[in-house]
This record gives C-alpha cells, sequence and structure tokens, in this order.
C-alpha cells in the first residue's frame, strides 16, 4: 500500500513539472503585459515599460527560458514574483484563498450534505413521484450554467427589493463597505450578502451529488448484506442508513476529495457576477490584463490542488474500502 | 439500435421528450430566419431596446438589432460548436483510448500520461490564456481547443473497456488469424464500445454548449462579430432586469437545449446500456460497469460549465 501510494506521488510529482514549464510557457506566449502598460493613459515612454517588466521578470525581449529559469529560481524559493501592480503574488494569493473559501465554505457543505440525502431518497423512493421530482429538478439545475443560475438568482433578488422597497437582500461584494457596529451587526451584514452566492453554488453542488448518489446507492439497494441486515430484524430504516448508506458513501469519496479541493481554487463564475474577489475572479482579471506572474501562480495552484484530489481519493477509498488495499 | 432498445427508448418519456425538443430547436434554429426579414446584422435606428412586438418577435437590443434573428444565429452557433466539439473529442477518445488499451506498452503509457496531464489543466484556464490571441481566430479554432481539452475521460473509459474486451474470444481469434492490428480496432474493439460511446457524445454535446457559453460570458470564447448563445446572454446580463427580453430569451433557450441533450444521453442509456439503473432494477445483483464508472474521475471544476460536485464550481 504505501509502495502504491508513494510510485503514485513520483507520477504525480512528474506531472506537476510538467505543467508548471506548460504553464509558464504557454502564459509568456499568449499574454501581453507589454500592451497593458502602453494602453494606460498617459501612455508611459517605452523605455519606462521596459524597466518595469524587466523589473517584473516578464519582459518579452529577454529569450523565454532565461525568463524562465529566473522565475523557477524564485519560485522554489517561496517567491511567486510580483503582479503588474508590483504587490507581491503570494500575499494576494493569501488574501485570495481567504475569499474564496469564505465564499464557498458554507454552500459546498449544504450542497454536498443535501446532495447526499436527496439521492438517498430518490433511490429508496425509486420511480416514486417524489423520485421523479427530484431527478427533473436536477436535471434542470445541471443543464444550468452556474453563471446563469447565479444571475437568475441576482434577477431574483432585485426584483423582491423593488417590491419590498428596501434592500433586503444585499448581494455584492463580502460586506456593506464603510458599516461599522456592533459585532452581530457586522456578522449579520455578512451573512446576508452570502444568501445568494451560497445558495447559487448549493443548488448546482446538491444536484449534481443526488445523481451520483441515487447511482450507488441503487447498486447497494440490491446487495445481499443489506437483506441479511434485514433478514436479522433490523428495520428497513436502519438497514439503509446504517448499513446502506455507509457503503453507498465509498465510491463518493472520490467527489468529496474533488469538491473539497477546489475549495481553494475558487469560482470564477460566482464571483464574478457577485463581486467577490477570490481566486476565480483574480485568474479572469490577471488574463484580461496579461499579468503573467498571478496568472502561472494560479494555473500551477489549480493543478497542485487537482492532483492533491487524486492523491485524497486514493488514499480515501483505500482506507474505507478493504477490497482495494488487499487487492 | 436492436429492437429492444428502441423499445426501451421510445417507452422513455424523458428520452422522447429531450429528442423531440432537440429537433424543434434545430428546426427553429436553421429554418426560423426565413421566417423574418431581419438578418442578425441588421440595425433598425427607429426601435431601440424595444419589448417583443409584431416587427421584433423578441424584441431589439440597444443598438437597435432584432434579437428573434440575433438569438436564432447564436443558437445556430451554439448547436454547431456543440455537435462539432462532441464529434471530434469523440472520435480523438475512442481512437486514442481503443489503441493505448489494445496495443500496451509505450503506446499506453504516453497516453495515459497524456491524459493525465491534460486532466491536470483545467481546460478553463488554457482556453482563457490563449484566448488573447484568438481575438482575430475563427470560432472553428475554439472548437478544435474544446475538442481537445474534452476527450480524456472518455479515452480513459475506453481504454479500460479495451483492455477487457482484448482478452474475450473473437478478437483473440481476429489476431491469431492475422488480422491487421488497427483492424481489428476499427472492426472489432470500437463496434463493441459505439454504445458507451453514443451516449457520452450525446451528453458532451450539452457538456461543449455549457463550457462554450461560460467561456464567451467573460469574453474567452466566441469572438464579434459572431454571435452565439454565450455572447448573447454576457451582453443581456445587464439588462437582464430593466430589458428582460435582452436576456431571457437566449437563456432560455440554452437551458431547454442543454436539458433535451441531457434527457435523450439519459434515455439512450437506459436503452443501450444494459448495466444503467432503469433497465437493472432494483433486486438484480450488482452489474458490472463499476469500472466504467470508477475511470470516470469528475474532472476539473472550472472546466466545464459546472458538473461534478465541484459543481460549485461551475467555477
Amino acid at each position: 500500500m504505501i509502495a502504491h501510494l508513494s510510485k503514485r506521488l513520483g507520477y504525480y510529482a512528474l506531472l506537476l513539472a510538467l505543467a508548471v514549464v506548460i504553464s509558464y510557457v504557454l502564459s509568456s506566449l499568449a499574454l501581453s503585459p507589454r500592451g497593458y502598460f502602453e494602453g494606460r493613459q498617459p501612455p508611459p515612454p517605452p523605455e519606462a515599460i521596459d524597466t518595469q517588466l524587466t523589473a517584473l521578470g516578464i519582459n518579452d525581449r529577454t529569450p523565454l527560458w532565461e525568463r524562465f529559469g529566473n522565475w523557477l529560481g524564485h519560485a522554489l524559493h517561496g517567491d511567486l514574483g510580483r503582479t503588474l501592480d508590483s504587490s507581491d503574488v503570494g500575499t494576494e494569493f493569501g488574501r485570495r484563498i481567504g475569499v474564496s473559501l469564505r465564499l464557498l465554505l458554507a454552500g459546498t457543505l449544504l450542497g454536498t450534505v443535501g446532495g447526499v440525502l436527496l439521492g438517498t431518497w430518490g433511490a429508496v423512493r425509486q420511480y416514486r413521484f417524489s423520485d421523479r421530482a427530484v431527478t427533473l429538478f436536477a436535471f434542470l439545475l445541471l443543464s444550468t450554467p452556474t453563471f446563469l443560475l447565479a444571475v437568475l438568482l441576482k434577477v431574483g433578488a432585485i426584483r423582491t427589493n423593488q417590491a419590498v422597497g428596501h434592500e433586503l437582500i444585499t448581494f455584492t461584494g463580502e460586506k456593506t463597505p464603510g458599516l461599522t457596529g456592533s459585532l452581530p451587526t457586522l456578522f449579520g451584514d455578512r451573512a446576508v450578502h452570502l444568501l445568494l452566492p451560497t445558495l447559487a453554488i448549493a443548488l448546482g453542488t446538491a444536484a449534481a451529488y443526488s445523481r451520483y448518489q441515487r447511482g450507488t446507492m441503487l447498486d447497494v439497494l440490491g446487495s445481499d448484506f443489506l437483506r441479511t441486515a434485514r433478514a436479522k430484524g433490523l428495520r428497513r430504516r436502519t438497514a439503509v442508513l446504517r448499513h446502506g448508506l455507509r457503503t453507498a458513501l465509498v465510491p463518493m469519496s472520490t467527489f468529496f476529495a474533488y469538491g473539497f479541493l477546489t475549495l481553494f481554487t475558487g469560482a470564477a463564475f460566482t464571483e464574478k457576477v457577485f463581486g467577490w474577489h477570490g481566486m476565480g475572479a483574480w485568474f479572469v482579471d490577471a488574463v484580461g490584463k496579461g499579468d503573467i506572474n498571478s496568472v502561472v501562480a494560479v494555473n500551477v495552484f489549480a493543478a497542485v490542488m487537482v492532483l492533491l484530489a487524486g492523491f485524497l481519493a486514493d488514499v480515501l477509498h483505500a482506507a474505507l474500502d478493504p477490497r482495494v488495499r488487499t487487492s | 439500435m436492436n429492437r429492444v432498445a428502441r423499445r426501451r427508448f421510445v417507452r422513455n418519456p424523458h428520452a422522447v421528450l429531450g429528442a423531440s425538443l432537440l429537433l424543434l430547436l434545430f428546426l427553429l434554429a436553421f429554418a426560423g430566419p426565413f421566417l423574418t426579414h431581419w438578418s442578425h446584422t441588421d440595425i433598425d435606428y427607429t426601435a431601440l431596446r424595444q419589448p417583443p412586438s409584431v416587427e421584433h418577435w423578441f424584441g431589439t437590443n440597444s443598438i437597435g438589432q432584432d434579437l428573434y434573428a440575433q438569438v436564432l444565429r447564436g443558437l445556430q452557433k451554439s448547436l454547431l460548436i456543440g455537435l462539432l466539439v462532441a464529434l471530434f473529442a469523440t472520435v480523438l477518445a475512442s481512437f486514442a483510448g481503443a489503441c493505448a488499451g489494445y496495443f500496451g506498452g509505450w503506446a499506453d503509457r504516453l497516453t495515459t500520461l497524456l491524459i493525465d496531464l491534460l486532466l491536470v489543466f483545467p481546460a478553463f484556464l488554457i482556453i482563457a490564456i490563449v484566448s488573447p490571441r484568438l481575438r482575430s481566430a475563427s470560432w472553428l479554432v475554439l472548437v478544435g481547443l474544446l475538442a481537445a481539452f474534452g476527450w480524456m475521460l472518455t479515452a480513459r473509459v475506453v481504454r479500460s473497456m479495451t483492455r477487457s474486451l482484448k482478452e474475450r474470444d473473437f478478437v483473440r481469434a481476429a489476431r491469431l488469424m492475422g488480422v491487421h492490428p488497427l483492424r481489428i480496432v476499427v472492426r472489432h474493439i470500437l463496434p463493441n464500445v459505439a454504445s458507451f460511446l453514443i451516449v457520452d457524445a450525446t451528453i458532451a454535446v450539452g457538456g461543449a454548449v455549457m463550457s462554450e457559453t461560460g467561456l464567451s460570458y467573460f469574453g474567452f470564447g466566441v469572438q464579434p462579430p459572431d454571435v452565439s448563445l454565450g455572447t448573447l446572454i454576457a451582453d443581456g446580463t445587464g439588462a437582464a432586469v430593466t430589458y428582460p427580453w435582452m436576456f431571457f430569451f437566449a437563456a432560455g433557450l440554452l437551458v431547454v437545449f442543454v436539458l433535451a441533450v441531457n434527457f435523450l444521453g439519459d434515455g439512450l442509456r437506459d436503452a443501450l446500456d444494459p448495466t444503467s439503473d432503469r433497465a437493472r432494477g432494483r433486486r438484480t445483483k450488482r452489474a458490472p460497469g463499476r469500472r466504467e464508472r470508477a475511470a470516470r474521475r469528475p474532472s476539473h471544476p472550472v472546466e466545464q460549465g459546472h458538473p461534478a460536485p465541484e459543481g460549485t464550481a461551475g467555477a
């Protein structure tokens, strides 16, 4: 088992190295930070732009391999370079991850638990009206892109506010700027701001999980061990929840691993629609500006998270399913 | 499709609904434009931001373009993008997966490495990075990119299916008779994974359209003067409250289209795959097909519309 996991770790290291090289080269070739500076009003003199670009290590007149070597040397010592506005990429990182986490945590938790429960319920009541209703609703949500769902929620909130006559639901940013008051007021303000994004995330997540969970649960419901549990006198509810649900959650561990690690990579659409400055929004803005250092940092970080999730899924699977360990 | 499968398909209300909706949407997209004299580039200076009327069925936008013509034009483009991406991605996936599974050795190792590497890169991020260079390129480049990042999961499943097919007697017999390996792949392996590929390609159409609209929403996808459902939704978002017709026609068609595709895919799976939920029934023992499911890791969140748990994400 240990040997197997360490072999996988080596493979992941290879993938990561390739990912770093490719993201750097691709970003450097495709993005044009020079254009960003040239587009400023008033346009700075070309020499000043050159100096600035060289200072940031992204001057397109320096050979690519030299830039990459330079960047890599610093990155290996934990220095990810500077953004176009000359702030430290590492510091920006910490701030952005915090924002994304605050945005996504509640929605993801809610969506995961809700999806698993709905999926289990649907499987137990297969083909009854409630199962069909949940399925239809899940399909509808799965066919709505996140950005569309977010915009629809926003429109709904604006309509509600207009109907009520004052700003009942606020949805722009993390909090009301400049708001002062006691701790409960500030906390309440943040909670209201979280309402719509959390709903957008939870609905999408729950729809996806409910489909997967329904499938794995149906596999389990027909199994011999569940019949044995019933035969030895357990009530149906106890048998399904204690023995069935637990087993059905094992294959779901892969999805949980990906779901929770991608919390950190943020949610570009939700962040942009609701005006949160998290990881996803950072990436979209950085591509727009041609901020190579930030783009590479986010890209490599996303790759690390995907690999880590894969590794975590392997470990979880082995921990939960004895058959994997022995084979 | 054999008779049993056809009967199962026809009896599935979701599948029939999905197929009919798709047919209607195709009719609307390709025959609909002939019902009006406005083209998607015409500008009616006498009607700016007008609500739906007899003259402009879906209303007009802020520069006086007819939204009916625009939305249908966008629908055409989105349908084409979805179909082409699914086609290219499935062809690529079936060949890469079947060859890797059948030949094994270095071909297998290289393909697996490539699959894993591409999965590590979220497609959304890569296409976004490359997009500034695509401003002037045709939308076909976007199709190529979406297909290049959309084949890996399918290929993984095809690979694992091929590895078990390879041990079956009919493949072994063909090999011993001296049939050329490529011919074995094309004539014996691929037809046996065809039902999976059909279902997968159907669902991929919906996924591709969602990716396209997502990218276009940020301006990374289809570039003006081309219009797609994504660019129309992006343009209409700001006006969703004040001038709802600029937003809701495009948004509604998008959801209906993806929903129809998902229904059709689900119905096809029930009809073609004897191990799927509906065909399996509750009382039977666990059927095979677990491996296929296990091989399908959820992809990166940002890469697709929203699928998977990471769904959150839709990024």
